[in-house]
């Protein structure tokens, strides 16, 4: 074990190639060393270990829904069965996947050191969040192991509070204490932005991830204890009988709608905002040039929080809202448009005569700018009263979110991980296997789903284990390109892992990239950096050299 | 003599940034607290304006005396919590210990004639549900169901203050703070006074409005 070395027997890291300390080998390679850690790295590691197993679980109910859906008739699993798998794909995939995928395991590894901290402020109650989550997690494995819920990941009343004979209390408590996690989280990294910068690092001179991490983090904080309050009353009424939402007693079923996604429309920012931020790192670094609106792209992130508070009500336009209120919230949900695509155009603008390296994290970038965008145009369908009437309900409504979240949040986790790994574990991965996975997974995800936005609109409604006949052609096209995804999905795991061990040693720097985090040692040293960097410039000062080479595994 | 640079944590380059950061820290906690009450603040706002009457008769049920009584402890643990904050600002550790025992037993004592309320309320069969009192209209149920939720919420609220401050009142007799350092004392005021708040808002919205009317 390595402590306490003396600072000026140390030469400056990124002048060194000598192999220095790591956080792997300091503090020990104990299990306890791990489960007890309080390095902020350590912990974005145990999350990723965390969510994979919960992303594998959620991927194979999403599986079993695609096997049973490529025939009309339902004949795999019962329609109880049916409505406990994608209560499960959802659950999983919503709170134990998607909300810690970016935040929680690149924001946690990449956060204090784009900062030039040691740690985040509060280092103890960041492995707090970790067991609260998978307390939360291991609470919602116990309710699908016995028998599981059937109430669809939003819980609505008065199925979920007074008819449902399933585990959905249970299914409830999980999500409410991971939602104390995510709070944890939210709070540890707005007061690690606000207080743990290095010096000279303005607020202008931030990362855009950070923005974005920030912008998250304030949804997170404001946002979950609606959702907790919400499950908690929804809980308290299917225990004991007592009704706030029950309409027998004069309650309003549509008055835990309004709570519920009061949280959970913030939350589908949650599940995209870190992905910008990711993609906005991606884009100058592989363009080799400034990034294009910076000021533009920090406040957009901002403004995305605020408005995503204001827009919940577009999710009830059938639901007994009335035509003025829907009016309003159609009018907000349109305003969400503005940010986003602010956001988009800069991207674009950056490539524009860059000098591009196809690498895979960029081909990542690439795939989330286009996705993304077919996400977010089909969410302007959603947001006008007409058309909304008429999809909702049905696969258009998946289709798009699924662009939202697997084809934007996703996609940036895979570009984010790609660009990092050599960061976290000190090795590249195979370079041309990477781009495969990306275009395998492109590929894949896009025959999923863009079918799914057909026969969504010819009327297929969700949630339904059986359709009718003249639907199926689009359905099989659906389950194939399931089946192309899961490669692209597998194809990294196999290959991470492949490199721990056989993957070349990255250097400090592999991507010449601009950002604290590459100034330190690959992998970095417990406490990140052997003096504390100094900040004298800009962010994302790219020239566009043409021969800069970058170090490819 | 405390030590008040044993009390940095590594994470941190000196004490002035830990002390901002818990204070910034706790204050974040108290807007995720906010929303936390915020769901049922908001259920009850809606369904008081539904159901102005039902409420307004279902509220007439609460012991004012008890809740009177209650708002005056806790604004008077209000002043004694500042006080210990005062107190060890200027150095005196001895007066911030008695202050902060001060505190705790104001806590205390509204714990106790919360429960002696509850055990009222109890007997006037006001728990929601099958055996509701009768004579009242239905959705008075929802009122009773709100109120039970919103001031067991805050007495769970006041129970962690106590346990709280009762830590910080043994940390601050075992001298760990001084006019130098005294962070833990002046986060876990913070909290005291949010839970004081919550109880100002549930006062008049459980007990008197409309009550006289």
């Amino acid at each position: 074990m390595i402590t306490a070395v003396p600072q000026t027997d140390i030469p400056r890291p990124s002048l060194a190639p000598r192999r220095l300390s790591n956080y792997f080998e300091e503090g020990g390679r104990t299990l306890a060393s791990w489960l007890l850690t309080t390095d902020h790295k350590r912990i974005g590691l145990l999350y990723l270990y965390s969510i994979i197993v919960y992303f594998i679980i959620a991927a194979f109910a999403a599986a079993l829904i695609r096997i049973e859906l490529i025939t009309p008739a339902g004949d795999l699993v019962t329609s109880e069965t049916y409505n406990k798998l994608f209560t499960i794909h959802g659950t999983l995939m919503v709170w134990f996947f998607l909300i810690p995928s970016v935040p929680a395991v690149l924001g946690n590894f990449v956060l204090p050191l784009m900062l030039g901290a040691r740690d985040v402020a509060f280092p103890k109650l960041n492995l707090l969040s970790w067991y609260l989550f998978n307390l939360g997690g291991l609470m919602a494995l116990y309710a699908v192991a016995f028998g599981g819920a059937d109430t669809g990941w939003t819980f609505y009343t008065p199925y979920s509070s007074t008819y449902s004979h399933s585990h959905v209390v249970t299914m409830a408590a999980g999500v409410f204490i991971a939602g104390f996690g995510s709070i944890l989280t939210g709070l540890n990294f707005i007061i690690t932005i606000h207080k743990m910068r290095a010096p000279g690092l303005t607020w202008f001179r931030l990362p855009l991830f950070v923005w974005s991490l920030y912008s998250t983090s304030v949804i997170l904080v404001l946002a979950t204890p609606v959702l907790a309050m919400t499950l908690a009353l929804m809980s308290l009424e299917r225990i004991w009988g007592l009704g706030v939402f029950d309409p027998k007693l004069g309650g309003d079923p549509v008055l835990f709608q309004h709570l519920f996604w009061f949280y959970s429309h913030p939350a589908v920012y949650i599940m995209i905002l870190p992905g910008m931020g990711v993609v906005s790192e991606l884009i100058p670094c592989f363009s080799r040039k400034p990034i294009f609106g910076y000021h533009f792209i920090a406040f957009s992130s901002v403004a995305i929080a605020v408005l995503g508070f204001l827009v919940w009500g577009h999710h009830m336009f059938v639901s007994s809202e009335s035509i003025y209120a829907g009016l309003v919230f159609s009018l907000l949900s349109y305003l969400v448009a503005v940010p986003s695509a602010i956001k988009v155009f800069n991207w674009t603008m950056t490539m524009y005569r860059g000098r591009i390296y196809l690498s895979t994290p960029f081909l990542y970038a690439l795939g989330f700018i286009g996705l993304f965008t077919i996400g977010g145009l089909t969410g302007l369908f959603l947001a006008a009263l007409g058309v909304d009437v008429h999809v909702h309900g049905t696969y258009f409504i998946i289709a798009h979110f699924h662009y939202i979240m697997v084809g934007g949040m996703v996609t940036a986790f895979m570009g984010g991980l790609h660009y990092w790994w050599p960061k976290i574990t000190g090795r590249l991965y195979p370079e041309n296997l990477g781009r495969l996975a990306a275009l395998i997974m492109f590929i894949g995800f896009n025959l999923t789903f863009f079918p799914q936005f057909v026969v969504g609109y010819l009327g297929m409604p969700r949630r339904y284990h059986s359709y009718a006949p003249e639907f199926q052609i689009y359905n099989v096209l659906s389950t194939a390109g399931a089946s192309i995804l899961g490669i692209g999905y597998l194809l990294p795991l196999i290959y991470f892992i492949w490199s721990l061990k056989h993957g070349r040693r990255a250097p400090s720097n592999p991507w010449k990239a601009t950002g604290l985090e590459w100034q330190t040692s690959s992998p970095p040293p417990k406490h990140n950096f052997h003096e504390t960097p100094v900040v004298t410039e800009e962010p994302y000062q790219y020239s566009p050299v043409p021969e800069q080479r970058l170090i490819y595994g | 003599m405390p030590n008040a640079s044993s009390a940095l944590a590594e994470q941190f380059d000196d004490l002035p940034q830990q002390q901002e950061s818990s204070v910034l820290g706790m204050w974040t906690f108290l807007a995720t607290e906010i929303l936390f009450f915020g769901g049922m603040f908001m259920s009850y706002i809606a369904y008081r304006s539904a159901y102005p009457q039902a409420f307004a008769e279902a509220s007439r049920h609460t012991i004012v005396l008890y809740g009177t009584i209650n708002t005056a402890i806790l604004l008077t643990s209000s002043l004694t919590v500042a006080l210990a904050v005062h107190a060890v600002q200027e150095g005196r550790s001895k007066a911030c210990f008695w202050l902060l025992v001060l505190t705790v037993l104001f806590g205390c004592c509204f714990l106790v004639v919360k429960g002696l309320e509850y055990h009222d309320d109890l007997n006037e069969q006001l728990w929601p549900g099958p055996h509701f009192k009768s004579g009242l209209p239905p959705q008075s149920q929802i009122f009773w169901f709100l109120y039970w939720a919103m001031t067991g919420l805050h007495a769970l609220h006041v129970t962690i203050g106590v346990g709280l401050l009762s830590v910080i009142a043994w940390m601050a007799q075992k001298g760990k703070f001084s006019a130098a350092y005294y962070n833990p004392v002046d986060v876990s005021a913070l909290y005291w006074h949010f839970v004081d708040i919550v109880w100002i808002f549930l006062y008049p919205l459980l007990y008197l409005i409309n009550r006289y009317s």
